[in-house]
């Protein structure tokens, strides 16, 4: 007996960005994430048979993106053995003489700690946009996440600015609340 | 009496303007009078924390959405594949 349907028509729209999102933590590419979540989409629809209902359909597709990524890894992985490791510090005439020290790794990047709270953030703020309303999740989207125009937003679905400003403060509104319950 | 009508701001058009504030869209004379709200006015001050804080975090998350361009041409690659 199956709790839970599945229907590839939504997918894009309802969980592309939270793969996205929880690839690109992964891979740190975002090519290579954005492909691995259509790679998952189509692993996805050629296994729907085998899809039993038993967990959410999000949930499901996680679990197909996680041995891509692993197969992911394992690819380029076998790359690396072929390749001869080179190291040419100085063999472009510009950056000859440079001090080492411009290259060695800063101990304040990339710590896992701080990746690891940003991916969970980065899943909260996925799991609170789900819970919008489409349009607004969409503009709000647009609008704070890939920073476009008010007024190409405006032409784009056809509204006002005021009205733009409205769906914004809706969306603010309940993601400030929705991200108080769930992350602060 | 129609200076202090164009200084003081009812609480919603604070709260608008604090949205518009948070994307860096909010003129002079709109920030002017949004910080005269937020002199008196609890319920602004309030807001205004709030979203400042969303802000924040937005920026913190480092964030990250396929663009819709992008978006339509996997719907059509499924839509493709579903009819096969």
């Amino acid at each position: 007996m199956s709790t839970n349907s599945i229907d590839p028509n939504v997918w894009v729209d309802k969980y592309s960005d939270y793969l996205f999102n929880y690839t690109i933590v992964r891979v740190d590419d975002k090519e290579i994430a954005q492909d691995l979540v259509q790679e998952t989409f189509f692993a996805g629809l050629k296994s729907m048979k085998n899809f039993k209902g038993e967990a959410s359909e999000r949930t499901w597709l996680i679990s197909i993106l996680k041995r891509k990524i692993i197969d992911h890894y394992r690819k380029i992985n076998s790359n690396k053995g072929k390749a001869e490791v080179r190291m040419n510090y100085s063999s472009d005439s510009e950056t000859e003489g440079d001090w080492l020290e411009e290259r060695v790794a800063d101990p304040f990047d990339g710590n896992a700690d701080h990746d690891i709270e940003n991916e969970e953030l980065g899943l909260a703020i996925h799991n609170c946009l789900g819970k919008l309303p489409e349009k607004q999740a969409l503009i709000f989207k647009l609008k704070t996440i890939q920073g476009f125009d008010t007024e190409a937003i405006c032409n784009e679905f056809d509204i006002t600015a005021s009205n733009l400003w409205v769906i914004i403060h809706r969306a603010r509104t309940a993601m400030a609340e929705c991200l108080e319950k769930n992350w602060f | 009496m129609k200076t202090t009508k164009k200084l003081f701001v009812s609480c919603e058009e604070a709260q608008s303007i604090c949205d518009k504030n948070q994307y860096g869209e909010a003129s002079i004379f709109e920030k002017i009078k949004l910080n005269i709200r937020l002199l008196y006015c609890k319920v602004t001050r309030a807001y205004s924390k709030k979203n400042a804080k969303l802000t924040k975090t937005m920026n913190a998350s480092n964030i990250q959405t396929i663009s819709p361009s992008e978006k339509e041409a996997m719907k059509k690659k499924i839509q493709k594949e579903l009819s096969k």
